[in-house]
Order: C-alpha cells, then structure tokens, then sequence
C-alpha cells in the first residue's frame, strides 16, 4: 500500500515538474491561471482540515494523515478513494473537472469535508 | 500506585444486591472489577470483595464465557507500544479464572489494519487460552481494503453475508452482528437490511424464555454518536428481540467498559485489551488516550460472563489486566 502512496505521489511530482518547466499546453493553462497546482488537507483528532476546500479544477489535494489511527479518504459519489492511511500516509488526487466533492473517512463515518472544485 | 487502586475497589463498595437505580454505581465500578447478577430482568450487583460469600450456584456458573475486545494488533503508538504483552497478559488472566470460560468471544478490531500477519499473531496468542474455542466478529479496523474479504476467509467460513450467525450453548442462543460494513458518510454503524431480516427469521422460533447474548463491535445502543458511538438501525434488531426475558448485548470498539439496562437488555461494552480512550465528550477527538504507563494495565481489561440455568441469569464481570 505504501508503495502505491509514494508511486501516486511520484506521478504529482512528475507531473509538477513538467509544469514547471513549461512542457505541455496543460501546464501553460495552470500557470496561466496562477493559482497552486497542489492543496493539502490535514487530518487530525478525527477531523478533515479544511473541512470545505474550494480549488481551481486540476487541482491536486493531497490528504495526510496526523493522528494515531488509521483513516481513509472516501468520496460520496465514488470519484475517488484512498486506501487505509496509517499515520503520516497521504493520498492524492487531482481534480480535473469541475463540482462539489463530498468525501468522508470510511471508518469513521462522523468525519466528513468536501472539495468544491471551479 | 496499583496497590491503592486495588484498595479503592475492596473498601468502596461493600454493599449488597442493589435494584435498577443502583445500577449506576455498577457501571462506576465495571471495569475495577464489580460483579453482576441478572436475574428474572432484575439486576443485582456485588464487589468483588463479597464473591466468596455467595452462593456457589452464583459464582459457578454453569456456562461460563469470556469476551475480548479490540486486541488492535499492529498499533505502536504511544498509547501503547506493546499490544502483544497486553494481549498475552489478558490471556493469562483468562487463564487464572477460578472458572475456566468455555469459549471466548472477540467483539472485533482484531486487528489495526487488516495485515495478514496481524491476525497471525493474534490467532497464535489466543491458542494459549485454557479456551480453545473463540467466535468472532469484525471491527472496522479488520475490513480495511478488502471489503472484509480477509476476515470472512479466516473467521467467517459458516457465517451468512459479511460474518454474522447464531449458535446455542447450554441454552443461551449467542448471535454475532457484524455492524461495521458499508458505513455512510456522516452516520453511525449499520446492520443493513439483509441482516436485520436474517435476525427475525433467526430468532423467530425460539422460546421466550431462551436467554438472548448479542454481540457486535460498534454499540448497539447509543453511547455518543458525536463520536460515532452507536448503531443507526440497532432499534430495529432490539425490536425482534423483545419477546425474550433475558438479553444481554455485549460490544467493543470504546475500549472502555460501560452499562446501561433498558427493560429486559443489558447493554456492555468491553475494555480494549490494547489502549484505553477517553470517556465520551471528555477529549478532542476518541483517539487513543495515553495514561502513565504504570497505570496502562489498570485501563485494559477482560470480560468474563455467567450463566446459571434455570435462574435467567447471566453475570457480567470485568476484569481489568492490572
């Protein structure tokens, strides 16, 4: 499962690089537009932080894990989900289309956020 | 530091049977080791201290059976960086019961996170229980990933949809829920309607005076639902099991040992045999509580339970692993 965290996370970088140096028409709109390419929530005593995170669609969030207890990060309507994270674990995912993501942690289904990507 | 904790739990309450609105004084001591009786609806509670002086037909009871709970093997936090000791040493207390449990129950969160090698370990400590035979059911933290896949392969072989059934000892129909699957977001735990449905035909049949023992790992009743503590559709299983004399639910997941009686039910909660957390509302979050670590086995805990047939009573005792 780490493995996977880190390959995901490798692919961002990648794909952060690329638009640093410019590559890519995609990456020329983002900068363009010049807002951050990447936005962190926190989770920490069993709560999203933010708890609502409006970003520019592509967008990449990535969530980490602060407590002592694993959490996931699960959409509602199924776009997206992490696999367990233990502590310090993070999960990314970049939002390409425009809408309000509301996401909760599987096992503890009180803790709820949502992205509001425009 | 132990020794004035066991002091406080002989001196204070050397009282006799006590009716319902004693009960509250029951659920001060569970867990520093207090000892309930049920009988006919009616629960009677006694110290620890008074035990040898009742009558052996309440102190041997004639089916005897222990729970534990969120064992949570694979945690390594500062709440506790030893779960394998704290198992181990809740073994041994099941051991040293002066009545050896027949079976015993897990109430789930085997184990942290789902790891093959966490239920390994688990299952190795567990063969050294003087109790062979264990029944399970999953806590959240068992079904991780897989849908609960792994934990059907290995504990649920003859169970129906995502690990419940039944089974009858010396009378006692034992059911195991499993309310830990397909949770929504903002809710609390689910049955689910497939399983609520298996409960009524389940029971359907049975004598009403069949004493009833559920177990699951969320509470079925609701303890803090801030925290998620509680089970959404659990009025509805209650519901098929009123008919009967004598219910007593007995749950995890709080690590921490809790009563409450409502007519004919019993509701427990077990202490975790690997980290406390606080009492409801009373911390930012129900995360891991880190006590010193000389009082840590003060706040883990068995559950030994016993049935005297013919006296509808079932004996709830929590023992903590100090």
């Amino acid at each position: 499962m780490r493995r996977s965290v880190s390959t995901a996370g490798l692919a961002a970088a990648l794909v952060l690089g690329m638009g640093a140096l410019g590559a890519g028409p995609k990456s020329f709109e983002a900068s363009a537009q010049q807002k951050p390419a990447t936005m962190e929530v926190k989770i920490d005593n069993f709560s999203f932080g933010p708890v609502e995170l409006m970003v520019p669609v592509g967008t990449t969030v990535t969530w980490t894990n602060r407590d002592d207890i694993p959490h996931t990060v699960v959409s509602t309507d199924k776009a997206f989900k992490s696999k367990v994270l233990d502590t310090d674990e993070k999960f990314s995912y970049t939002f390409s289309k425009a809408g309000t993501f509301p996401y909760f942690c599987s096992i503890h289904p009180k803790m709820t956020g949502k992205v509001i990507a425009q | 530091m132990s020794e004035k904790i066991k002091d406080e739990i002989l001196h204070d309450h050397n009282h006799d049977g006590i009716d319902r609105r004693g009960f509250l004084k029951c659920m001060a001591w569970a867990g520093t080791g207090a000892f309930c009786v049920i009988q006919g609806g009616v629960l009677k509670s006694y110290s620890l201290s008074r035990l040898p002086e009742l009558g052996s037909k309440e102190a041997m009871g004639e089916l005897s059976f222990v729970q534990i709970s969120d064992s949570h093997m694979g945690f390594n936090k500062a709440a506790n960086l030893d779960v394998v000791g704290t198992l181990k040493a809740a073994v041994d207390k099941v051991n040293g019961l002066a009545t050896p449990p027949e079976f015993m129950l897990h109430t789930g969160d085997i184990s942290h996170l789902s790891k093959p090698e966490e239920f390994d370990t688990v299952d190795q400590i567990l063969r050294s229980a003087s109790a062979k035979e264990v029944f399970f059911v999953p806590g959240e933290h068992d079904v991780l990933n897989d849908d609960g896949k792994q934990y059907l392969e290995r504990y649920g072989k003859d169970a129906k949809g995502t690990g419940w059934y039944s089974f009858d000892k010396k009378g006692v129909h034992f059911v195991g829920l499993v309310n830990v699957m397909n949770l929504k977001a903002g809710g609390l735990g689910t049955l689910g309607h497939e399983q609520l449905e298996w409960l009524e035909d389940d029971v359907k049949h049975l004598k009403h005076s069949t004493p009833i023992v559920v177990f699951a790992h969320i509470p079925l009743w609701s303890v803090y639902p801030e925290w998620g503590w509680g089970t959404e559709d659990s009025a509805q299983a209650l519901a098929y099991l009123k008919k009967f004399g004598s219910v007593t639910v007995l749950n995890g997941h709080i690590h921490q040992t809790m009563q409450k009686v409502e007519g004919n039910v019993t509701f427990h909660t077990a202490a975790s045999t690997a980290f406390p957390q606080p009492q409801p509302g009373k911390a930012d979050s129900p995360g891991p509580m880190k006590v010193p670590a000389e009082q840590l086995k003060s706040v883990l805990g068995i559950t030994d339970v016993n049935y005297v047939q013919g006296q509808h009573a079932l004996a709830v005792v929590d023992s903590s692993l100090a």
